[in-house]
C-alpha cells in the first residue's frame, strides 16, 4: 500500500516552524527536472559557435550547466530546508 | 608485459614515495580518530556514522573521482575527443537524483542500523532473494572497479620510469596494495576518510596547475581545441535512421548518473555520514568536485596539442598503456621532476582510497547479507567486523591477481559490465524508497531480466558502451545498462500486476511508517 505523504501531526509542527507548505518542495524538484534535460539534448549544444575565448560552445555550455546545475541544487536545499538550525 | 626498464624519474620518485608514506601513516593513525568500538561492523565499516558535513565532502569526493576518472576521461578525449564530456551532463543529473534519494536512505538506515543496501531492500521487501541478488550485484559490480583502480596505479608507477619485467616489475604494486590493505583492515573506513582530505587537496592543486600552466605554455586555450581533429572536437551528427551519437551520449550520461549511488562504494561513503542534513548539504556541496571534469576533459585535448603521442621518450608508455598514458606523459612533458612527483602521488591515492573503500563495501555487504543473514544468523559483532576485515582483504588481493595476471582489457570489459548490473538494483533500492507498490518477487525477476539482457547487450556491442538498439528499422544507438533497465521496470511492472491480482500478499515492511516523514534532525545520530 503506497503511504499518504501527510502526516497530521506533523502539519501543525511544521506550519510552527515556518516551512514551506506541502506541495511546494515537489515544484522546486521541477527545477531539477529543467536542469536535467536542457544538459541532456545534445543536439542544441553540440555546435561550436558561439564560442568563448577559442572555447566551442559545446563545451562551455555543458560546463556552465555544471554551476547552474550546482546553484539549482544549492537553491532547492535552501528552499527545503527547515528555518531552525 | 615485456618492456624496458625507462631511466627512473628520481626526483619524482622521492616526492611520490614522501607523499604515500605520510598517506600510510595517515590511514593507520586514523584508526584512533572518533574513536569507535572496531570491533563492531558499523564502526569498522561506515565510521561509526561519525562524519560531518566536511569529511563526507572529501570522503565522496574521494569516492566519486577516482584513479579513473583521473585517467580515462582525459584518454577519452584523447582518444575519442568529445563523447568524453558526457561525463559533465552525467554528473549534473546524478546530484539530483543524490537530493532525492539519499538522504530518505539516510534516514532508515541510521534509524533501523542498516549498514548495506540490501539491508535496506530485506526491511522494505522481505524477500530474501531480492536480498541476495542485490547483495551479489553489488559485489560483483565493486571488484572490477577496485581492479581499475589499481590499473591507474600502474600507469602511474609506469610513468615514474618504474617499470620492469615480470612479477618483480609490479613490485610497488605490491607494495602499494599491501599498504593499502594493512590501513583499511585496521582502521576501516576511518582511513579512506582521512586520506580522502589529503587526496582531494592534491588533486585540485595538481588539475589546477595543469590548466593554468598547460595552455601558457602551449599558447592558450583557443590553440588547444584547434589541436584537436574536426571530427573529434563535436559530436558526430547522426546519419539518416539513426540517433546516432547522440543517443549515445544522452543515455550513456543518464545511465551513468542513475547508477552511481547504487554502487556500494557511494551508499558506504554516504550512510557513514552523521546526519540527514550533511547527506542534504553534500547534494548541494559536492557538485563543486564536477567542475573538475571540464578541466579533465581539457587535460586530454592539452594532451593532443602538446603531441604527446609524438615524442620518443613517451613511446614505450604508450605502447604498454595505450591513450591512458596521455595524461602521465603531458604531465612528465609539461612539469618539474618534484611537480610529477606532486601529481602522480595525487592520481596514486586516487587509486587507493576508492580501492579501500570499494573493498570495505564489499566486504560489509558480503559478512552481513551473505555470511551472517544467510550462513551464521547468530554471528556476534565482533565476528562480524573480524570477518569484515578478512573478506575486505581477499576482495582487494583477488582484484591485485585479477590485473597482474590478466590482460587490463578484461578489467575495463567488466567494470563496463559492473555498471549495467548496478543499475539494476535501481528499481528495489531507488523506486523502493518511495512505494512498495512492486512486490518483492516482481522484482527479482525484473533484476534477472535486466542482468541478463544487459549482460547480453553489452557483449553484442563488442564491450562498447554502446549498443544499437533497432526499432522498427531505426537504430538508437545507446547504453546497454538503460535500455536494460527499462526491460527491467517492464517485466517488474507486469509481475506486480500479476501477483497483486492474484491476491499475493506483501511482507510486512520493517523499514517503519514512520520513516517516510520528511524529518529533519530525526535520526541524527550525534557523536
Amino acid at each position: 500500500m503506497p503511504k499518504s505523504p501527510v502526516r497530521p501531526d506533523d502539519e501543525g509542527q511544521a506550519g510552527a516552524r515556518g516551512e514551506a507548505a506541502k506541495g511546494e518542495p515537489r515544484l522546486y524538484y521541477l527545477l531539477f527536472l529543467v536542469q536535467i534535460v536542457i544538459c541532456l539534448w545534445a543536439p542544441f549544444y553540440n555546435r561550436v559557435e558561439p564560442s568563448l575565448a577559442g572555447i566551442p560552445f559545446f563545451y562551455w555550455f555543458q560546463t556552465l550547466c555544471v554551476v547552474l546545475g550546482a546553484a539549482m541544487t544549492a537553491i532547492v536545499y535552501f528552499a527545503t530546508g527547515r528555518t531552525k538550525s | 608485459m615485456e618492456a624496458p626498464i625507462h631511466n627512473i624519474r628520481w626526483d619524482a620518485l622521492a616526492v611520490f614515495t614522501l607523499l604515500l608514506a605520510f598517506i600510510s601513516w595517515l590511514g593507520f593513525a586514523a584508526a584512533r580518530w572518533r574513536r569507535g568500538d572496531l570491533d563492531q561492523l558499523h564502526e569498522w565499516g561506515l565510521g561509526g556514522r561519525r562524519f560531518g558535513t566536511v569529511v563526507t565532502w572529501f570522503l565522496v569526493g574521494g569516492d566519486l573521482y577516482t584513479a579513473t576518472t583521473f585517467i580515462a576521461i582525459p584518454a577519452l578525449a584523447y582518444g575519442a575527443g568529445a563523447l568524453a564530456f558526457f561525463a559533465l551532463p552525467y554528473f549534473v543529473i546524478a546530484y539530483p537524483i543524490m537530493f532525492v534519494t539519499l538522504p530518505r536512505l539516510w534516514r532508515v538506515a541510521a534509524r533501523r542500523g542498516y549498514v548495506t543496501a540490501s539491508d535496506y531492500v530485506q526491511g522494505r521487501f522481505g524477500n530474501r532473494w531480492l536480498t541476495l541478488a542485490v547483495a551479489l550485484t553489488g559485489i560483483a559490480a565493486t571488484m572490477p572497479y577496485i581492479a581499475m583502480q589499481l590499473v591507474g596505479l600502474r600507469v602511474v608507477i609506469g610513468g615514474l620510469g618504474l617499470h620492469g619485467q615480470g612479477l618483480i616489475g609490479e613490485l610497488p604494486l605490491f607494495v602499494a596494495f599491501l599498504i593499502l590493505a594493512a590501513f583499511t583492515y585496521s582502521s576501516g573506513l576511518r582511513a579512506p576518510a582521512a586520506i580522502a582530505v589529503v587526496k582531494d587537496l592534491l588533486i585540485y592543486i595538481t588539475v589546477l596547475a595543469a590548466v593554468i600552466v598547460i595552455p601558457l605554455k602551449l599558447g592558450g586555450l583557443g590553440k588547444v581545441f584547434a589541436a584537436v581533429p574536426p571530427q573529434k572536437l563535436l559530436l558526430a551528427p547522426p546519419g539518416v535512421g539513426t540517433t546516432g551519437s547522440y543517443t549515445a551520449y544522452t543515455t550513456l550520461a543518464l545511465g551513468s548518473a542513475l547508477a552511481i549511488f547504487l554502487y556500494p562504494q557511494s551508499l558506504t561513503g554516504l550512510l557513514a555520514a552523521s546526519s540527514e542534513r550533511a547527506i542534504r548539504r553534500n547534494a548541494a556541496l559536492l557538485p563543486a568536485f564536477s567542475l573538475l571534469l571540464p578541466l579533465l576533459v581539457l587535460l586530454g585535448f592539452m594532451a593532443i596539442a602538446a603531441g604527446v603521442d609524438k615524442r620518443p621518450e613517451y613511446a614505450a608508455g604508450f605502447a604498454l598503456f595505450k591513450t591512458n598514458f596521455a595524461v602521465p606523459a603531458l604531465i612528465l612533458h609539461s612539469f618539474p621532476g618534484w611537480f610529477v612527483g606532486v601529481a602522480f602521488a595525487a592520481i596514486g591515492i586516487a587509486a587507493l582510497v576508492p580501492a579501500a573503500i570499494m573493498s570495505i563495501a564489499s566486504a560489509n555487504l558480503f559478512t552481513r547479507n551473505i555470511y551472517r543473514d544467510l550462513l551464521r544468523p547468530g554471528l556476534s559483532a565482533q565476528e562480524e567486523s573480524k570477518m569484515a576485515r578478512r573478506v575486505s582483504l581477499v576482495v582487494k588481493g583477488g582484484a591485485l591477481i585479477f590485473v597482474v595476471l590478466l590482460p587490463v582489457q578484461y578489467a575495463i570489459e567488466l567494470q563496463l559490465l559492473a555498471g549495467v548490473w548496478i543499475l539494476q538494483t535501481l528499481p528495489a533500492v531507488f523506486i523502493g524508497l518511495y512505494t512498495r507498490w512492486f512486490h518483492g518477487w516482481a522484482l527479482l525477476a525484473g533484476w534477472l531480466v535486466g542482468v541478463a539482457s544487459g549482460t547480453a547487450m553489452a557483449a553484442a556491442a563488442g564491450f562498447t558502451a554502446t549498443y544499437k538498439l533497432v526499432i522498427a528499422g531505426f537504430v538508437l544507438p545507446g547504453y546497454a545498462a538503460l535500455y536494460a533497465l527499462i526491460l527491467n521496470l517492464g517485466v517488474a511492472g507486469a509481475a506486480t500486476l500479476v501477483l497483486r491480482s492474484l491476491g499475493v500478499r506483501l511482507p510486512p515492511d520493517e523499514s517503519g511508517p514512520e520513516d517516510e516523514d520528511e524529518g529533519e534532525g530525526k535520526g541524527a545520530v550525534h557523536e
